[in-house]
């Protein structure tokens, strides 16, 4: 077996195609319908200060070789004016989560299966995304939910200007709009974002910008139509340490000067602490311990969050060895019953064996899911 | 190139000094670009301008930069893996790199080795991992051919990697695991100074700490020198025992890793480590943010070519450029200030 491990026969391949065929072609069919009432889509926030909530969302892939359960039960909310950062190691569902907002995720293999993210969309009203159909979610992205990608080289069209790109999303979002009024307000964001020689960059094209400028350009975009929730996927992994510090002041002050939510996906620790208010530890798809920024750092109770943090070197901070998770994440098609972390844990208890542990919670706003702190609430 | 008028290949010799394994000395490496209708060269890339450090045997000396500072052209000028350089002195084991033969070279290849930043386009798809590993092996003769087989699994061994590893194509690891791969392919010829070019900049968090961990092991089992590429501070930190700072192609600051970190000296230095993010929301950082980006190589500015940037910035700065000097024992900057 442990040769022929994750090997499939060519019948039961073509049998499990057929059936995610039959799955994902009645969702589409959701998805692309015409002329939906608001009613179907229209929900209530649970908590009106909360920008976004996600509860117990399951997107699934549903692939040839089996369905990988890329998130699996996720829920935490985005409050208005706060930052939310996700942290964890890659292929985790970081990314899956946050493009389920955006209802971006590859299709038709990915798609929800359960759960619901709401959005609030001010005075009262809410939507929710995962029935929202195609029409719908065009009018609120970039509107609404903006994304900022990692790599700023291939998330600018090469072929055309600077100008141009950004010019694009203000067009489409307001048809209404002038051209004199668009170039101005393209303009206006280049300022904003801190490129000096706006007319110049205009007209440039991509490659003619170093990847801080780059990153700049996009994060201009994503804030053209001043949105709600802007995400931001790992905004930057590609730069240098003293760009980054460029772009993470910018992201802080513009999200003040707008007044929306940000998102912010990342792996760096270090750079999780400095922007975010709220940190949510992602572990194989499921959320292993959530809290304030201070919380997570000052008191980190989930061993995987405890493992993470000693494993990165931090300047001036002497240690011999450094601590390396032992083992490697589980295979997302199949995923252990029990605690996903167990296997790599060295603090595991006897009840690990059990099934996935529930959510403790330590304060208000620390939660954490470990049966180490079972005992600690009497159960 | 070197017969060209406009550039200075002028540098004082060095003696070599045995407890150096190497020794660079005013290191310079230009690229011709290349233009008109007869590619015709235009101008240079000054990728390494002037790099001159020391490096003791069994010791790790870190260098950190911008991407675009010429970190990983100044590791890979050291082992010849460009043609020619331009300028300077490149004396391994006080031997000078540049002057040797083809069969020399060829001698010299299994002492000096790299390990690559990417895991994933540096090992061949084609080859399974024991052929990946050994094919070097058998080229240099490392071990006679009746141990051959033992060796290579000896050697996956110390790196963590399994025998039955030895059949599998590359596609099948994980990424820390190929990183192992390459390690283990440096290695297998038993090298005594290995250029180690970002080897942790594409990994995990969790993976990064193994792989640093296994580059420790084997620098104590194997007395290794170790020329440590990265643009990730906190990792420098901890691996080094010598720390260089590189600015446009310059080495603007080198030294003792705790005299580098504890006290920075130039300005650069001071502006790149207050940019390092603390994973620890309660402090907030007194951050020096330099304006606008590294400058074009092909076209540096005159004098110090950080005066662009620096908030310490002088009008002899625009003309004069620093040279390195001794501040404190063993530690060497390039700045005005310190004059």
């Amino acid at each position: 077996m442990a040769k022929n491990d994750g090997y499939l026969s060519v019948k039961e391949s073509r049998r499990i195609s057929r059936e995610n065929r039959r799955i994902t072609k009645a969702f589409e069919k959701q998805h692309k319908r015409k002329n939906v009432p608001e009613s179907e889509y229209l929900t209530q926030m649970k908590d009106p200060n909360n920008s976004v909530e996600f509860e117990n969302l399951h997107p699934y892939f549903f692939t040839d070789v089996g369905t990988s359960k890329a998130v699996d039960g996720v829920s935490f909310d985005v409050p208005i004016g706060k930052t939310v950062g996700v942290v964890g190691e890659s292929g985790c569902g970081k990314s899956v989560t946050s493009l389920s907002l955006m209802q971006l995720l590859q299709r038709p293999q990915g798609q929800i299966v359960e759960g619901s993210i709401r959005l609030n969309m001010g005075d009262g009203k809410a939507y929710e995304i995962t029935k929202a159909p195609n029409e719908v979610m065009q009018k609120l992205r970039g509107n609404y939910i903006s994304m900022i990608f990692q790599e700023p080289m291939t998330a600018l069209n090469p072929v055309f200007r600077i100008g141009e790109q950004v010019n694009e999303v203000l067009q489409l979002h307001n048809e209404e709009m002038s051209e004199e009024s668009v170039h101005e307000r393209t303009i206006e964001l280049l300022e904003m974002v801190g490129i000096a020689n706006s007319e110049g960059v205009y007209k440039m094209f991509p490659h003619e910008l170093s990847g801080g400028m780059r990153q700049r350009v996009v994060i201009a975009m994503a804030l053209a139509c001043n949105p709600k929730i802007i995400i931001a996927d790992e905004p930057t992994t590609a730069l240098d340490v003293t760009i980054q510090a460029q772009i993470l002041d910018l992201l802080r002050q513009l999200k003040d000067k707008i007044n929306s939510s940000i998102m912010f996906i990342t792996h760096d620790l270090g750079v999780i602490a400095e922007m975010a208010d709220i940190v949510v530890v992602m572990y194989a798809g499921r959320i292993v311990e959530k809290g304030t920024a201070e919380e997570i750092f000052k008191h980190p109770a989930h061993p995987y969050t405890i493992g993470l943090m000693n494993s990165k070197p931090i300047v001036g901070k002497k240690v011999d060895k450094l601590y390396s998770i032992p083992g490697k994440v589980p295979n997302p098609i199949n995923m252990p019953d029990y605690c996903y972390f167990k296997d790599r844990c060295e603090l595991c208890v006897d009840k690990c064996s059990g099934e996935y542990p529930g959510v403790v919670k330590l304060s208000d706003t620390h939660e954490v899911s470990c049966y180490r702190y079972y005992k600690k609430e009497g159960e | 190139m070197a017969k060209d008028k406009l550039i200075d290949t002028a540098v004082t010799p060095v003696e070599y000094d045995p407890q150096y394994i190497l020794m660079v000395n005013g290191l310079k490496k230009y690229f011709p670009i290349k233009g008109g209708m007869i590619s015709k060269t235009v101008g240079y890339v000054k990728a390494v301008d002037g790099v001159t450090f020391n490096l003791k045997r069994g010791q790790t000396m870190g260098l950190v930069g911008e991407s675009g500072c010429g970190k990983t052209t100044t590791g890979r000028t050291i082992l010849r893996l460009y043609g020619d350089k331009t300028a300077g002195q490149v004396l391994f084991n006080g031997q000078e790199v540049y002057d040797l033969t083809p069969r020399e070279l060829n001698a010299m290849r299994p002492k000096m080795q790299i390990i690559f930043q990417d895991p994933f386009s540096s090992l061949s798809p084609r080859l399974p991992v024991g052929e990946i590993i050994g094919e070097a092996v058998r080229q240099h003769n490392i071990v006679p051919k009746e141990e051959y087989n033992d060796y290579i699994d000896e050697v996956m061994d110390s790196c963590g990697l399994q025998p039955f590893h030895k059949d599998r194509y590359p596609h099948e690891f994980s990424g820390g695991q190929r990183q192992r791969i390459c390690i283990a392919r440096a290695l297998a010829l038993k090298p005594e100074f290995i250029v180690c070019d970002e080897p942790v900049s594409a990994l995990d968090v969790s993976i990064q700490a193994q792989i640093i961990n296994l580059l420790n092991d084997l620098q104590e089992k194997n007395n290794l020198t170790y020329l440590f590429i990265s643009h990730d501070l906190s990792v420098v930190e901890h691996i080094s025992d010598a720390v260089g700072v590189m600015y446009l192609g310059n080495l603007v600051e080198y030294g003792a890793k705790e005299d580098i970190f504890r006290n920075p000296l130039h300005p650069y230095t001071e502006a790149l480590f207050s940019a390092i993010p603390v994973p620890d929301p309660t402090v907030k950082m007194k951050r020096i943010v330099l304006e606008g980006s590294i400058p074009s190589p092909a076209n540096p500015p005159s004098g110090c070519k950080f005066h662009t940037r620096c908030v310490h910035c002088t009008e002899r700065c625009k003309v004069e450029e620093p040279v390195q000097k001794e501040i404190e024992p063993g530690h060497f900057v390039a700045c005005h200030k310190y004059d």
